[in-house]
């Protein structure tokens, strides 16, 4: 505090034009603990190889190369970001109105298998009435998932990180139940599944891509996000009931609403990537869709702060890691744990500049308080 | 080795014309991708892939890349072409059951040169790809090894199974194992527990506590990495058999011996296939007598007369002569699922489908 009235350093940054100042801040300083956190990753990393006697140079070579350095690396790499983009507005959708909701893995599952049971139940629709009716039910699936777990909390007091973690356990289990069980294919000896979707309901590749269209779709639902949270009223909303519940009643906003509003996108979402691994990917609702993107996605969201736009990238950023590890693999004979050791320093990473921020602000603020300490100083009363 | 390379490689640069292609195939080492869905070095499935992928790697000509840890998504498919492309690979085997469809399919269909031998035997003439080919080995006779084994050196009479899921593969081996134990006493019983999935370490140590505080004294599993079920009876005073690899070395006191497999077989015949320029292999199955599967070294504990009965049968099924699932047989439920007089030999394909266990154990599908 004391620093407000009388700042540390005179001179030279009195001087500095504020409007620059203001632009650096307002620019930089959201992506800087995030610039910083990739930078230390690196350093980390290469000591990490290092030590083990590993050529780090020819690794972090690679590791570009095999995320970003070719077209078919390019197409690898946004393969593996693609149901990352949906698991983790799982997570920032929730996280807009203060939830931490880490159980997108559940919505997945539930998604997943509820677009796969649509053509059985249904009558034979044309391809894209069909594949809009799973969509909806895989959705619905998630996003009830989800919006349960708020519920919880906002009914129960029970909290939320610790119900969806919970309740991603039962889903799977659920899932597995129906898919060994009831739903199982009888054809499907020793993979159980659900019955193969016919073709007209599978999903293809975008057009000039060997990339599915969950990539698209993935895209299109952050920029929505994005769009939602940051220039609409509800987003707004959701921000103040996040920022501060009390505050939000006080000036009679719905809060139940928009926190089960917040997680039924959120688990939406989540679904979306069910039906993508189903109908792009797998063909069926096998255990293979259990393979932790809701999981992963929780890292997405974090990397991004939340951000549905940074998720675009921070899941590229992933989507590489994996990619490269894979190439890191086969070049260098490092073992998968290469690719896990990377990925928990990056989130370490992440976390521990995240503490920067406030010392930003405080920054910040010092810097607008020597602007007006000027003519403080220069009062006779002061 | 590194001499015959070098005088191919010599000898294709002042090649005669007709020579050429031959000598070119030798200059240019043939890549193979191994693709593992766990860890290579779990103690278990995978690690018996990994061990016959590092037979493949001393063959002349041949170079090989390895990928561990490759679930079965479009992560698969990507780390396929990835080996096609990148590492100009052109046999590739896939070691896991769920990889095959769509994964394989999908990538057979759209890289047609590209050579891929699956493990998990489901190729079918006319259905699928001819450049994909698929093997697997008939190991429940190891397992009915086990059992005899297991059999002798119960005290309490009470087996125990640890298994990932109720599916044919599993029940297979859960009954063979049960009659093997039954042939050297019938009223012995087999305790199965399912887990639910192929590598939950935390709940197969659970299990193994809870079937050895029920009394079980011999206890054997079928999951991707046997390692904490083994260690746990180890620790614990208790036997065990083991399965996919040899997990002996975990257990020095109690391990009696184990169903493992030699997958080193199949590989090596793809390989030449491939090197000879051949066809493809497309359906390719074996058993104890083929050299696909074999048996763990008995350890110390394992008494006389259990290694004579076991080593009999052993050669009788060497010569082709034993047969495991032979009638009457019953399923525990008290119905007859194989009828007096009926006999179901390892090729027949009524046994890929089986969905009951035998009587004698406990538990249910």
């Amino acid at each position: 505090m004391t620093s407000i009235t009388a700042p540390a350093e005179a001179g030279p940054a009195r001087w500095t034009p504020r409007r620059l100042r203001s632009v650096l801040f307002n620019g930089a300083a959201p992506a800087l603990p995030t610039l910083l956190a990739l930078a230390g990753t690196l350093l980390l990393f290469v000591l990490f190889l290092l030590v083990q006697g590993k050529p780090a140079g020819e690794a972090c070579l690679l590791i570009f190369q095999g995320a970003f350095g070719t077209m078919f690396a390019w197409q690898n790499t946004l393969q593996r970001a693609a149901p990352l983009l949906l698991t983790a507005l799982c997570v920032a959708l929730p996280a807009r109105v203060g939830l931490i909701v880490i159980g997108g893995e559940g919505a997945l599952a539930l998604g997943g298998l509820a677009a796969a049971v649509m053509p059985q139940l249904l009558p034979a629709l044309p391809s894209i009435p069909m594949l809009l009716l799973m969509a909806l039910a895989a959705m619905l699936a998630g996003g009830l998932w989800i919006a349960l777990c708020g519920a919880l909390r906002q009914w129960r007091g029970v909290n939320e990180t610790i119900s969806s973690l919970l309740l991603s356990y039962l889903a799977v289990a659920l899932f597995k139940h129906l898919v060994e069980g009831p739903l199982r294919d009888p054809a499907s000896l020793n993979k159980p599944s659900t019955l193969p979707l016919p073709d007209p309901y599978l999903v293809g590749s975008l057009p000039g891509l060997e990339v599915h269209w969950g990539l698209a779709w993935g895209a299109i639902a952050c920029v929505a996000a994005w769009v939602l949270l940051r220039h609409g009223v509800t987003g707004f909303a959701m921000g103040v009931v996040g920022g501060n519940v009390r505050t939000a009643r006080l000036v009679g906003l719905p809060v139940n609403r928009l926190i089960l509003t917040a997680c039924a996108l959120g688990g939406a979402a989540a679904g979306l990537a069910g039906l993508f691994e189903v109908s792009a990917v797998q063909g069926s609702a096998t255990s293979a869709l259990l393979a932790g993107y809701g999981f992963s996605g929780i890292l997405v969201a974090f990397a991004a702060r939340q951000n549905p736009l940074a998720i675009i990238v921070c899941a590229i950023v992933i989507g590489g890691v994996e990619a490269s590890g894979s190439l890191l693999q086969r070049r260098l004979d490092l073992p998968d744990a290469t690719t896990l050791v990377l990925q928990g320093l990056l989130f370490c990473n992440l976390l521990a500049w995240e503490a920067i921020t406030g010392r930003l602000a405080a920054l910040k603020l010092r810097w607008q308080a020597q602007a007006l300490a000027v003519p403080t100083k220069e009062l006779p009363h002061a | 080795m590194k001499n015959r390379r070098d005088f191919l490689k010599l000898s294709g640069a002042t090649a005669l014309g007709a020579a050429l292609p031959l000598d070119l195939l030798a200059a240019t080492p043939l890549t193979v991708g191994f693709i593992y869905v766990g860890a290579r070095d779990d103690f278990g499935y995978n690690q018996s892939h990994a061990q016959a992928a590092a037979i493949i790697k001393k063959m002349p000509g041949v170079k090989v890349i390895e990928e561990e840890k490759v679930p079965e998504t479009v992560a698969v498919q990507k780390t396929m072409e990835a080996m096609i492309q990148q590492d100009g690979a052109t046999l590739l085997f896939p070691t896991s059951f769920g990889y095959f469809d769509p994964h394989v399919l999908k990538i057979a269909e759209k890289y047609p040169k590209v050579r891929i031998a699956h493990c998990g035997g489901l190729w079918t003439a006319g259905k699928h790809p001819m450049n994909v080919g698929s093997f697997f080995g008939y190991i429940e006779e190891c397992e009915y090894l086990s059992g005899v084994v297991a059999g002798h050196m119960s005290k309490s009479k009470k087996l125990a199974f640890i298994a990932a899921k109720p599916i044919p593969q599993v029940l297979r081996n859960i009954n063979a194992f049960t009659l093997g134990a039954q042939s050297v006493d019938p009223s012995i019983t087999c305790h199965v527990i399912f887990t639910g999935d192929w590598s939950l370490p935390v709940k197969e140590a659970e299990a193994a506590n809870s079937l050895i505080d029920q009394g079980c004294d011999v206890i054997t599993c079928h999951v991707d990495g046997p390692k904490v079920i083994v260690e746990t009876a180890e620790k614990r005073g208790i036997m065990t058999t083991g399965y996919h690899a040899s997990q002996a070395s975990l257990a020095p006191k109690g391990y009696l011996t184990g169903a493992e497999w030699n997958w080193a077989t199949p590989y090596t015949e793809i390989v030449k296939a491939t090197l000879e320029g051949k066809p493809m292999i497309n359906f390719l199955r074996g058993g104890l007598k083929d050299d696909f599967v074999k048996m763990s070294p008995y350890g110390a504990a394992v008494s006389a007369p259990a290694k004579k009965k076991a080593d009999d049968i052993k050669a009788q099924m060497l010569a082709g002569k034993f047969q495991i699932f032979k009638g009457p047989i019953k399923d525990n439920k008290g119905n007859t699922v194989i009828p007096a007089g009926t006999t179901q030999v390892q090729t027949d394909v009524v046994l890929e489908k089986m969905n009951y266990l035998v009587a004698g154990v406990v538990g249910q599908v």
